[in-house]
Order: C-alpha cells, then structure tokens, then sequence
C-alpha cells in the first residue's frame, strides 16, 4: 500500500484533513468528542449519513475513494479496507451466527463456495483468538462476552486481509485487561499482515503505546501530527499541550492530616453480602443464585476519599446501592454514622450520604428545571428549609454555575456542567459522605480535569468524604487516599492509594495495573526503544 | 456537542414542530370538523333526524337535503351529525375508561416488576388479549342485549390491557434512568417516583396511543353498531346508517357511501394526528433541533 | 427450546382454562337462571323444567363447568336449543367456512403487505414510499365491512363478476368455492394489509439504524444486501406479533363480513345465537374463538423462537 492521503473540505465538520497511512504502520488519531475522528473514519469507508457531502480526495494505492462509485466502494470495504467499531454488544447480527458473519465478507467479496468460506472463517476466527473447539462456527454472539465479539467483529474485518484497518474506538467499551488483549492482537495481525492500521481514540495513554505515528484533531482539523515520541516531546500546537497536561491532570489536594484510626467511620461496612435470585427460572430449572457482593467489608473514616476499582460485573455498582439503601442485603451489616442501614431507614440519616451517576445525560429527568432538580434531596428533611430557594443557588455557585441557571432546562447544559448540576444536587443536603460512582466516566478528558479538581476543592473546603467508584485506575489514583479492589464479588486488596498502586500485593490487582495503558510509561518505554534501535 | 447553542423556549420550539408537521395540521382540521359538527347537533341540524318523510325517500343531493334522503326520507345530513355524536361519546368513553384503568395497572406493574403483583397484572391482560373487542361485545349483549352501553363496556375492556402494556413498557425503560435512583436517594418512595417522574416522561407516548385508539374505537364502534350491537334505533349511527343502506346499494349509492366517508375521514384524520404528535414528540427529531 | 415450547405451552393451557371460566360465569351465573332467560318471560313452567334438566341446570356449579369442559374436549358442545341438532355439527359445518376464509384473507394480507412494505423501506422518501404510505393510510381508515360493500357495488352489481353474496359449499369444487370466497377475502385483507405494511416499513427502518447493519455494509455489502441477509431476519419479529395479532381481528373480521356476503359461517351462527337467545351456540362458537386466537398466539410465540436464536436457550 502506499501513501493514503485524506483531504476533505466543503462539509463544516470537517475541515482540509490530511493523513497518511504505509503499510505495517499505526497511525493514531486522537481528539475529544465532536472532534470529528469517527467522521473522518466514515468518510474513508464512504459510509457517511444521509446528505453528506464529501470534498477532497481519498487515496488507497493510487485509487481515489472519493470518486469511486457506490458499486465500486462495495468490492472495496471488507476486501481492501476493514472497519472495527466501537460497541461490540451491537455490532454483530444477534440472528446469525458468527461462522456465517465472518464468512460473508469472502462470500461478498470472491466466488468461493459455502464450505471454503466456512473454512476460511475458521481460520480467521482461530487467528483471532477464538479456537475452533470453544467458539464453534455455530455460535451466536448472544453467547459471547464483548471481548469475544470484539474478537469476532475484527475477525470480519481482517478475513480478507485487508490493506487497510480502520477500528474506531475498538476497546472503549471493555474492561482495562480485556482492552489490552484487543489492543495486543491488533498489533500483532497488523505486523503479521504488513497492513496499515488508523486506531481512532480518545484516549492518549492508548496510542501512545501503539501507534507509529499520531494525529491530534479538534472541531475537524488536525492541529498537529507526527511520529509518536515527536508529537508527545515538542507538543508543538498548545491544544496538543492542553490535552497532554489533562491526560496526567493530578487534582491539587490539602491532603487533611492522616485520620486518626480511632475516630469512628461514618461508613461502616461489615461481611456485605448481596445475592440476586436466579433469572429465567422456571418450574423445571433453576439456575443458581448469583452473589453479587460477597462478604464485603469496608470503613470510610470522616474526611478520608477512598477507591473502589474493579471491572464491570465485579460488584462495585451493586454494592454503592447496597451502601446507598437502595437494595436489601442478604447478610452482614451496613452502619452509616453509627446506626444500621437499609432500605427503611429514616430519611434524616439518608440525607448524610448522596450520590453522583455516571450518565451526564441519564441522571436528570428532562421535564424539570435544574431549581427543581437540585432541589429534590430536600425531599429528605422533614420540612423544606425556608430558604431553600437561596440554598439552591449557594449549591450551584459552588460548583461554578450561575444563579440564573437555576431556571433552565437540562438539555440546555452540556455534560461536564451537567455533571456539576448533580454534584450540586449531592450537595444541597450536607452530607458527609458522597458517593461518586464512575462520575467522570462518561467525560472528555479536560472537562474530566475540571471535574476532579472541583471535588478536590470541595472535599477540602467542606469536609467531605469520597466512595469514589470507578473503573479507571488512573481517575482513583489521582483523588483518593485509600483504595480497595474488588474482584467477582470480594474485595481482594486494600491499602492506602500510593502503596496499592507502586507495591500491588495480589496477582490481580499487578494484572489490572499492567494493563491499564499509563501515558508516561509508554512514553519511557518507547523512548527506551527509540534508543535502543539507534 | 459541548457548546450549548443558543436556543429559542422550549415552548416557541414545539409550537414550530406542530405548525411544521403537515399530518398534524391536517389531521386536527379534519378531526376538528367532526367534533364541530357533533356539537353543533346539540343546537341546530338542518332537518330532524328522526322525522319521517316517506315521500321524500332515497332523494339524492340537494339544497334542502345537502347529502340527501334515506330510505325512510331522513336527512342524512343531520343523522351523520347526530351519528358523529354517538361515535366520538363511544370511542371517547371506552378510550377513557382504558386509560383511566390501564395506565395506572401499567404503572403499579411497572413499579413492582417482577413481583406477584406485576406477574398478575400481565397474565390478566393476556387474558383480556384472548377475546378480541367484537367477542367481549357479543358476550354481553347475548346476556344483557344491544345498546351503546354495552358497546362502551366492551371497547373499554379492550382499551384496558392496551394502555396497561405499553405504560408498563414505557415506564419500565424509565425506570432504569439514573434520575430515577436519583429520585431513591432523595427517599422518595414507588409511588411518588411513578406520579412525579415516570408518569410525565411516558405521557407522549400515552397521547400518540390515545389518538390511535380513539380511531380503532371509532371503527369497532361502528362495526358494533353495523351488525346490531351498538346503538340501537332511534339513537342514529353511522354504522347503522350502513345496515341500513346495504340492501338499498345499488338503488341508492349515496346513502351507503356518505356515512363510511364519514368514518374513514375521522379515523384518517385521527391517525393522522398521532402521526404528526409522534413527529412532534419523537426524541431523535427534537435532538435535532436542540 | 423444548422447554420454551413447554412454557409456551403451560401458558396456552392456562389461558384457555381462565378463558373458559370467564365464558361460563358470563353466559351460566350472570344471568341467573339461562333456562329461563333463553326462553322468556312468557314460557311456561314445564318448558322452562324440561330445559332445565337438558342443560343439568339442577346440578352444582362447578359440576357444570367440569362436565362441560369434558364434553368439549370430547367434542360435545351439548345440544343447539333452537336448532334440536347438536352444536359440535353446527359448528364443524361453519368452520368449513369461517376458517378458510380468515386464512385466505391472512394469506392476502401478508402476500400484499411483504412486498410494499419493503419496497417502502429500501426507497426510503422516494415518490413510491410515500405514495405507499399515503395509500396505507387510507387503507388503515376502511371500515372492512364498508369496504365490503363497496366491493359488492363495483364488482357484483355493477361489473358483475362475483355474486354479491352466499357460498355455494365445497362440494361444488375448491375453486367455486374460493371464487366465492374471494370478496370477503379481500374485504378482511386490505386494511389489515395496510397496517402490515407500515409495521413492516417501520421495523425495516429501525433495524437499517442498527450497528450490525453498518458493520455488513463495512464487510462491502450493498444497502440491497444488507436489507435482505441482515435486516429482514431482525424485523421479523415485530412483524410477526402483528400477524398475531391480525389473526385474531381476522377471526373477529370475519364474524361481520359473514353478514355482508350472507356466508354461512360461525359469524351468522352466533349472531342468530344472540337473536334467538340460545346460549348454547354463544357459549360454544365463542370458546371455539377463544381457542383459534389463543393458538395463533402459540404458533407465533414458537415462530419468534425460530427467528431469534436468543428466544431459544432462554425460557420465557
């Protein structure tokens, strides 16, 4: 393959792009959301929605894309270009199996018969990972984790071995060990093929690792591109330097002095144990309950912000609903300020803990103003403060909004402001304790900056302790003093924060932090390869 | 994404997506026209619906006859006015008791998902899914005979398991909201959670339902009313106008013809709406235009 | 998927048993005394006794229920009062005509909606796609029994092709019969056509915004293509819950469109049934309707499973 150039203008989200991928390289290209990294990846598949309009000109070995009919682009997707998307869950057809998935793309594409496609689709779907004896050509993907169907869906992209590989955002929605297999495989089949590979992310630590070469793109341009260690050491462009600084943002933090032991925690969680019952029973079958939470113990002490990782399934969501009385356990205790917990607790004790989501978008019910909205705790108090109105607006300029906010709709905001709207709604009834469950998850990575320095300040200035749930190693890391990590139900490691992560005791936790992509070590890393190749 | 644009109300932006919509416009005109019509026949029809006029009979149109004479030489002019009467109070009532009964069984489901209660709700509404409105209508006028009562009960019946299912539905995917634990952690309880924040998020989607089920109301009840088990005379209806007329087809077209084009046009022009209220209401378009 | 059968089937076996409890507390108990009530006011004492005692009346309630589920499911459905024969010959004799005939109209429907519904969606707001719809949404709006007479206006007594009404009987041969047929038919059919039709458009379009679809198109399948491997299957199963459902209205359909062409079908008996106040024949035509409805639902619970692997491991 040669030099691919894309250059496309006319269209206002996107503005005179030019990239260039060679055969065997990686090329990242990185911006936040809206930045126009997944357009850029459409308009290369010509795949656009409906009334776009596409200027410039797109090279694959000399042919120009831009100018290739509908029918010609067909004979090249899947066979010269293949596309890896974000969402696995959806990506494949839920009626078919993933034999017949990964062999049409030969089928489409050559004249091969049935049984050779099959064939082929075997040894694609073994290449990828996913061996004959397990992963049988019958399987659906309704049978299959995400991992394995990211693993199916690249396995469609690369059947043909194609020159080039497009995956746009290939491992944001799996766990940190399983994007680090993903990620690995995509390296080695682009080394074995001699491909050329764009690995579309947001996410710096990522490409850092893996790519050739970078492009850093923002409302559409791309304001500065170049071999990886280049781009990362001059950081030409102040963009670039900004996104670099918020990717290692550390929250400035007036660390109280270390809590004492004997003071008593406001959170005291003993031998947690939540069991769902068993789904799908019947008359006839009844498949085991599953123990969600399975003899959990924890103490948050007044001031202190502790961690909880873990990988979705482990726990850690049905546990904050555990510590938020919103489930019943099946065993163990939960005391907050020294009284027992649950579901039927009095509303006076609720009003010292409260919560923030994840989903900006999620967690406000559109059809009320943001007055009512942060207003809603007060639901708890036994009579609505009198000044209530004056606490609304003194909750939401301390989270950096305006009082005429107050009047507004919630799909007036944008999602970091939206996330200030529910820390402000956590807010207004004093708690002592918040609990953030994976709060800046959903955030670009320097509105995500904000946010953390934001509740940096407020737990200092307040007093308030952090349940600071979250998948992201990197987020913990940054705003908590202590941190536990949870596996399939149990708690397998605690510590303070500085220790757990330089000095991992259990085999899990060293698996997780290995595989959580840090900028900085991949950056040590490669310039340590860099040199040695000189 | 992140730049929020300046936006007009959120008022001034819906009043533009019901003038845009072109079904909506059109199907509120029509469905306007036959409510206005209907109460005009409170105060004034053009002739009595009832008086006889055997001389007159099977008259074509006319300026003193507008849709001409039946073949007992009634205006049927006023018995379609008098009919749109019967037909809306039908499909309006029925429609109302299925939303006054399933939206809160749909709800209380909704809320105890999973529990007896909800599993109890569900199997009797399969239940009710068993006998197709016409079947519950033949049940109960075989003990307690025909009449608009009746017809009313067994549209309603209907109308129930409808508005239980899809409020259940809808309120189930709200349900798994964050703003919803948002609202649990604030202590308040099932109840208050379905009035406050389900119910207000799932009411689109109970209008669109309301205006299409307002239309098959419409034409159960003059299916009900064309074989007998409906209104009974001297109450006119447009179903009866039509068992009327069918043995007097090919003599008369007209008289056969006007009271279907009046049932077509209303249920048209209803469904219309609800096509023009989806457009309105539909998330995707109002992203848009955000 | 044996067990999804099975549950499906514990499900219509627990339907028609509440089904008929309803039916018999509605016809037996509601009125108080049937006997009576099915002969008048004016009978007189020994007719209303003698009816009495052919209907066990004289025995407990739920003996009643028992005997009369027993005597169905041996195919007594005791005796017509009005017409002195047995109900189960009445009744095999209708569905000679009522079920062909809600059959003949499905087939239509669905021959007719297939089509135009995909049609519609792969030219997403062309000139035909919204002519298509237009044209639903008149079709969505017809009264079928209206619509019935037109059909009888234009095609019997104006063009004279069809006779407006009456059924000559099977024994005449299959196509005298289905000629006969052929009004009601497509009376029943084209409204439920039109809303197949845009159910079917609908459903296509929805899966075309799927994920999978854009990953076929990635693959380098056509937008034709991806339709017809990918997003047909998916949209299957909306789909097929209105057929369901339309077989159920069919069935209802029917019973009226009967009484426009003057078919001898279970619409006329349980019509005359009602007229005459004979309860036996209501009872059991509405059970037997009861029973077509609840069956449809199985088969299309059991079709879903077809469609969609994940219906198969799982139980309902």
């Amino acid at each position: 393959m040669e030099k691919l150039t894309l250059d496309i203008g006319g269209t206002p989200i996107l503005h005179e792009i030019d990239l260039s991928v060679s055969p065997g390289e990686i090329l990242g290209v990185i911006g936040e959301s809206g930045s126009g990294k997944s357009m850029t990846a459409l308009s290369i598949m010509r795949l656009l929605p409906e009334g776009a309009r596409l200027g410039g000109a797109i090279r694959l070995m000399g042919n120009d894309l831009a100018a290739c009919g509908e029918r010609q682009m067909c004979g090249i997707r899947g066979r010269e270009i293949g596309m890896v998307f974000q969402e696995p869950m959806t990506a494949l057809n839920p009626v078919k199996t993933i034999g017949d998935q990964v062999a049409e793309t030969v089928l489409v594409h050559t004249r091969t018969g049935r049984r050779e496609a099959m064939e082929i689709a075997r040894r694609t779907l073994e290449r990828v990972g996913l061996p004959a004896d397990r992963f049988p050509l019958s399987r659906y993907p309704h049978e299959l984790s995400g991992g394995q169907r990211q693993r199916v869906v690249i396995a469609m992209a690369i059947a043909l071995r194609p020159k080039l590989l497009i995956a746009d955002e290939p491992t944001t929605a799996l766990d940190v060990t399983t994007q680090a297999q993903i990620l690995k495989l995509l390296q080695g089949l682009v080394r074995e093929d001699g491909m050329g590979m764009i690995l579309i992310t947001h996410d710096l630590a990522v490409v850092a690792g893996l790519a050739d070469r970078i492009a850093i793109m923002r409302q559409g341009e791309i304001v500065e591109s170049g071999p990886t260690l280049d781009v990362f050491e001059t950081m030409r462009h102040p963009y670039t330097r900004s996104l670099f600084a918020a990717s290692v943002h550390q929250p400035l933090r007036h660390r109280p002095p270390e809590p004492e032991r004997q003071m008593d925690p406001i959170l005291d969680v003993r031998d947690a144990v939540r069991i769902y019952p068993p789904r799908g029973r019947t008359l006839w079958h009844r498949p085991p309950a599953v123990r969600a939470v399975d003899g959990v113990s924890l103490a948050i002490r007044p001031g202190e912000n502790v961690g909880l990782v873990g990988e979705s399934g482990c726990g850690k969501s049905t546990l904050s609903r555990a510590i938020l009385a919103l489930e019943e356990l099946q065993g163990g205790e939960i005391r907050l300020f020294g009284k027992t917990a649950g579901p039927h607790m009095p509303n006076a004790l609720r009003a010292g803990i409260q919560v923030v989501f994840q989903d900006p978008f999620g967690s406000f019910n559109p059809r009320w103003t943001v007055a009512r909205l942060v207003a809603e705790p007060f639901h708890l108090m036994q009579r609505k403060p009198v000044d209530a109105a004056a606490r609304v607006i003194e909750a939401l300029e301390e989270v950096g909004l305006k009082a005429e906010d107050a009047h507004k709709y919630i799909h007036e905001f944008s999602g970091g402001q939206r996330q200030r709207i529910a820390i402000a709604r956590a807010l207004i009834t004093r708690p002592e304790l918040i609990v953030l469950d994976e709060a800046v998850s959903a955030l670009d990575v320097s509105i995500r900056a904000q946010i953390l320095d934001l509740l940096a300040d407020l737990s200092d200035r307040l007093g308030i302790s952090y349940l600071f749930i979250s998948h992201d190693l990197s987020v913990v890391r940054s705003i908590t003093d202590r941190v536990m990590v949870m596996k399939a139900g149990k708690i397998v490691e605690t510590g303070p924060t500085d220790d757990v992560f330089n000095n991992p005791q259990h085999p899990y936790t060293r698996e997780l932090i290995a595989a959580t992509p840090m900028l900085s070590t991949a950056l040590s890393a490669r310039r340590e390869r860099s040199s040695d190749n000189d | 994404m992140s730049m929020p644009a300046p936006h007009p109300t959120k008022a001034r932006s819906l009043r533009r997506a019901v003038l845009g919509s072109r079904s909506l416009m059109l199907g509120s005109l029509i469905t306007g026209v036959f409510v206005a019509m209907a109460l005009i026949s409170f105060v004034w029809t053009p002739h009595s619906y009832a008086s006889l006029d055997i001389p007159n009979k099977l008259k074509g149109f006319s300026s003193d006859h507008w849709l001409g004479t039946d073949m007992f030489g009634r205006d049927v002019m006023s018995m379609i006015m008098v009919g749109a009467r019967t037909s809306l109070a039908v499909a309006l009532i029925a429609v109302g008791v299925g939303v006054l009964a399933g939206v809160p069984l749909g709800l209380f489901a909704a809320a105890r998902r999973g529990s007896l209660a909800d599993e109890i709700v569900m199997r009797a509404n399969d239940l009710v899914f068993a006998f197709p409105a016409l079947l519950i209508a033949i049940l109960i006028t075989a003990v307690f005979g025909p009449g608009a009562v009746n017809a009313i009960i067994a549209i309603g019946i209907f109308n129930i398991p409808v508005f239980a299912r899809l409020s259940r539905g809808a309120a189930l995917s709200i349900w798994q909201r964050e703003f919803i634990l948002a609202a649990r952690v604030s202590g308040k309880g099932k109840a208050r959670i379905s009035v406050e924040h389900i119910l207000p998020n799932i009411l689109n989607t109970l209008i669109v339902q309301t205006t299409i089920q307002f239309s098959l109301g419409i034409l159960a009840e003059a299916a009900l009313a064309y074989v007998g088990l409906g209104a009974q005379p001297p109450t006119p209806s447009w179903g009866k106008m039509l068992a009327d007329s069918q043995t007097l087809i090919a003599l008369a077209p007209h008289v056969a013809i006007v009271p279907g084009l009046a049932i077509v046009l209303t249920v048209l022009g209803l469904n219309l709406m609800g096509d023009g209220l989806r457009d309105v209401f539909d998330p995707r378009l109002q992203r848009g235009r955000r | 998927m044996t067990r999804y059968i099975a549950g499906r089937l514990m499900t219509l076996v627990l339907t028609l048993i509440a089904a008929s409890v309803i039916i018999f507390l509605v016809i037996e108990v509601i009125p108080g005394d049937p006997a009576r009530f099915m002969l008048g006011m004016n009978a007189g004492e020994d007719a209303v006794s003698a009816l009495r005692q052919q209907m066990g009346l004289d025995a407990p309630l739920y003996w009643r229920y028992v005997h009369w589920i027993l005597g169905m499911a041996q195919g007594d459905f005791g005796i017509s009062y009005t017409y002195k024969v047995p109900v189960a010959d009445l009744v095999a004799q209708r569905l000679w005509v009522s079920v062909p005939l809600a059959v003949y109209a499905l087939a239509l429907s669905t021959l007719i909606a297939f089509p135009v519904g995909i049609m519609a969606a792969a030219r997403r707001n062309s000139a035909t796609d919204v002519s298509i719809m237009g044209m639903t949404q008149l079709g969505v709006a017809i009264p079928n029994f209206w619509f019935a007479m037109l059909l009888v206006l234009v095609f019997s007594i104006t063009l004279r092709w069809f006779s407006a009404g009456g059924f000559p009987g099977w024994e005449n041969g299959i196509f005298v019969g289905l000629k006969a047929l052929t009004l009601p038919a497509i009376a029943l059919a084209l409204p439920q056509a039109s809303i197949l039709a845009r159910v079917m458009r609908s459903a296509l379009l929805d899966t075309l915004g799927e994920d999978y679809i854009r990953s076929a198109r990635a693959k380098g399948l056509t937008q034709r293509q991806a339709l017809w491997r990918h997003a047909l299957r998916n949209a299957m199963i909306p789909v097929l819950t209105i057929i369901g459902l339309q077989f159920s209205f069919l069935l209802a359909g029917a019973i009226i469109i009967e009484n426009v062409f003057f078919l001898p079908g279970l619409g006329r008996l349980v019509f005359q049934g009602i007229t005459q106040r004979d309860l036996i024949v209501v009872k059991s035509v509405v059970m037997m309707l009861v029973f077509g409805v609840v069956l449809v639902t199985f088969v299309v619970d059991i079709a879903y499973a077809i469609v969609d692997p994940r219906l198969r491991r799982r139980s309902p």
